[in-house]
């Protein structure tokens, strides 16, 4: 992915010269957030419970990509690797407006921690873009299901592209990438040449929701299946084979014991004071 | 089987240790058993004083390195290599980092580069017949899950208020050590345009704060009541989205899944629902207190004192009487 830029300059309708940028969003369908959400015995998210969804931040990715693109001209490529339900998240892509869909499925992935799955996915986004240059690929700034937030620079550090995450605002102009991120105690502006990788938080724009138009035509887009041998990945470095980490256990918290609930009849701050104040809380 | 760990002291630009550190070494003391506890300390300007090195050596630092890089450590690439250099310099079995966004980049480099095993938001390590062994919970606080590193070398970034802090007697010196780093020109590829530290509020840190009081839309943007409880308890103030995208406060202050994940002694919900995502970032708190005015609120499912009622007249009545206690 690191050749020199060999860039279609299309012409915008301002008058300006806006680049043909192809982008690749990584989406990730996960359990739906608002279900109840648990592990399996095997330390495994449970998947199958037909509660999966696109995970929201994905949205927020797709978005980003579909807005650069609209802003010039390009096209959007919606990637996603899990087991066969995983489909409908590259579908959503494609309501959203996204042009080409991948989904790469394999048995062999299953198990995958976040460095078997990086491995897959640069090993699709290669494949991509042995067919037509990338320019750009874009990520959610975490799933909202395992929530580790690892993947992108993972993926970037694989492919070998400048990685700018947890864009709250993003602007692509020309060939240079630029986001603006806020961090526990700063906030940074990052700059870098495309091709890059950029992730994006919520608060980097508003999803579109699919409307009519898109659901139908989305219908006629094919998604494109892939396994690993068309990837030429080796198997033993993904699933459970390639995982680093191993869970141990695995339960479902208590509920949390002793709960009061204390309707206010006038002197209930009192009465909350007292609470803190006799079990040493403040 | 024991082998030296690695810790990344966080810092202020003025060079002060971040308060989640003194856990690290706290926890990094235990898990070397003796075979020596490095900390490293990344120069960006800040430079660690007699003071800092004397701190570290009392949580257990037995060497402390000051580590020059010739590009911004601030950027994760560059930070990444700086620390594969010092994992390598070491011999490290175990980095440890405090879980903040900008480490776990950095650690998801570091194990592509290294091939160590990484868990995030871990609240607990243990050395179990020779593997790392990390608790941490999963699906908005609703689970408790250990996981095993199987890598010869783990990154751990654990959570804030995890370890209880302590220090030791008479500590010797620790070896301060100079480590200059020279990084490969694909870690100069981002370029740091801007970079503004966030100035103190203060009030104690948020990610690190013992007690925190969020006020969320019911609060129709007066945050006063807010604070006059924050301040009373000698707590940190945080938010929901709803109150940073109102502007009511600093999206710094948001708690939750795409904010800051907390998970302090004490939590007190004013005039929040305690929506799926918010509770991502707050449901492992200690305590949970919330006042609401809908007894439906699902924050009252995970509250262990629930106040239904009006937040302006139950917060600063509280307040008052808090102080009153306390004399
Ligand atoms: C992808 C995504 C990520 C998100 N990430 C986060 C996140 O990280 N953090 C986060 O917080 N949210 C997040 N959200 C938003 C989240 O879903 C909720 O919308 C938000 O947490 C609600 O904030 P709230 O509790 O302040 O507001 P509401 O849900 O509107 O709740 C306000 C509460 O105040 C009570 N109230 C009103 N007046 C009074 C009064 N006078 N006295 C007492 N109580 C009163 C009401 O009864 C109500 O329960 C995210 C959403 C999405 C889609
Ligand atoms: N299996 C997957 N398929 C496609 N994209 C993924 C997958 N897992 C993670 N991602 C992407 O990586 C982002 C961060 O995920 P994570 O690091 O797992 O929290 C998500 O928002 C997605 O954009």
């Amino acid at each position: 992915m690191s050749p020199p830029l060999d860039r279609v300059l299309a012409e915008s309708g301002s008058g300006g010269n806006v680049p043909r940028v192809r982008i690749v969003v990584c989406v990730k369908h996960v359990p739906d957030i608002q279900s109840e959400r648990a592990l399996g015995p095997d330390g495994r998210v449970v998947r199958d419970g037909g509660d999966g969804t696109l995970n929201e931040l994905d949205e927020n990715a797709l978005e980003a990509a579909l807005a650069i693109v609209e802003a010039g001209e390009g096209s959007v490529v919606a990637l996603t690797v899990g087991p066969d339900d995983a489909v409908d998240a590259v579908r959503r892509g494609l309501q959203m407006g996204a042009e080409d869909a991948v989904h790469v499925v394999d048995d062999a992935v299953a198990g995958s921690d976040v460095v078997g799955t990086a491995r897959v996915l640069a090993a699709a986004i290669r494949h991509l873009d042995a067919q037509e240059h990338v320019d750009l690929v874009v990520l959610g700034m975490a799933g909202l299901d395992g929530l580790t937030s690892l993947l992108p620079t993972a993926l970037a550090e694989l492919l070998d592209l400048p990685a700018l995450p947890l864009a709250a605002e993003l602007t692509v102009d020309g060939s240079t990438v630029r986001v603006r991120r806020n961090l526990d105690h700063a906030s940074e502006v990052l700059e870098a040449s495309l091709p890059a990788l950029v992730s994006v938080t919520d608060q980097a724009n508003e999803p579109r929701y699919p409307n009519f138009k898109g659901i139908m035509a989305a219908r006629k887009k094919p998604v494109t299946t892939l396994t690993l041998a068309d990837l030429e990945v080796d198997a033993s470095h993904v699933g459970l084979l390639g995982a680093r980490t191993q869970v141990l256990e695995a339960a479902a918290r208590p509920p949390r014991d002793n709960r009061v609930l204390v309707q206010d009849t006038g002197d209930a701050g009192v009465r909350l004071a007292a609470y803190l104040v006799d079990n040493q809380l403040v | 089987m024991t082998a030296p760990v690695l810790v990344l002291v966080d810092h202020t630009v003025d060079g002060a240790v971040r308060a989640p550190v003194r856990e690290l070494l706290t926890l990094a003391r235990e898990l070397s058993g003796g075979a020596g506890v490095h900390a490293a300390w990344a120069v960006d300007g800040a430079e660690p004083s007699p003071e800092v090195v004397a701190e570290l050596a009392a949580l257990g630092a037995t060497h402390v390195h000051r580590v020059v890089v010739d590009a911004d450590p601030h950027l994760s690439a560059v930070l990444a290599e700086a620390l594969a250099s010092l994992l390598d310099a070491t011999g490290a079995g175990l980095l440890l980092v405090v879980s903040s966004f900008e480490n776990k980049e950095a650690a998801a480099r570091l194990a592509i580069s290294t091939g160590a095993g990484v868990v995030t938001d871990a609240d607990g390590l243990a050395l179990v017949d020779g593997r790392y062994v990390a608790s941490k919970t999963v699906f908005a606080g609703t689970w408790n899950t250990t996981c095993a590193v199987t890598t010869p070398l783990a990154i751990v970034a654990l959570k804030s208020n995890s370890v209880v802090p302590s220090t030791v007697e008479g500590a010797p010196a620790p070896q301060i050590g100079e480590h200059t780093v020279a990084v490969s020109e694909r870690a100069r590829r981002v370029t740091l345009v801007e970079r503004v530290e966030r100035p103190a509020s203060g009030r104690p840190d948020l990610g690190s704060a013992s007690i925190v009081v969020v006020g969320g839309r019911g609060t129709e943007g007066d945050f006063s009541v807010v604070e006059e409880l924050a301040d009373v308890v000698g707590g940190a103030v945080g938010a929901t989205r709803v109150a940073t995208d109102e502007g009511w406060i600093g999206h710094d202050a948001q708690i939750g899944q795409t904010g800051v994940t907390i998970a302090p002694r004490l939590y007190v919900g004013v005039g929040v629902s305690g929506a799926v995502h918010h509770r991502g970032g707050m449901q492992a708190s200690g305590t949970i207190v919330a006042i609401n005015s809908d007894p439906d609120a699902p924050i009252f499912e995970i509250a262990d004192f629930g106040v239904v009622g009006d937040l302006f007249t139950v917060v600063p009545q509280a307040a008052a009487e808090i102080r009153r206690l306390k004399g």
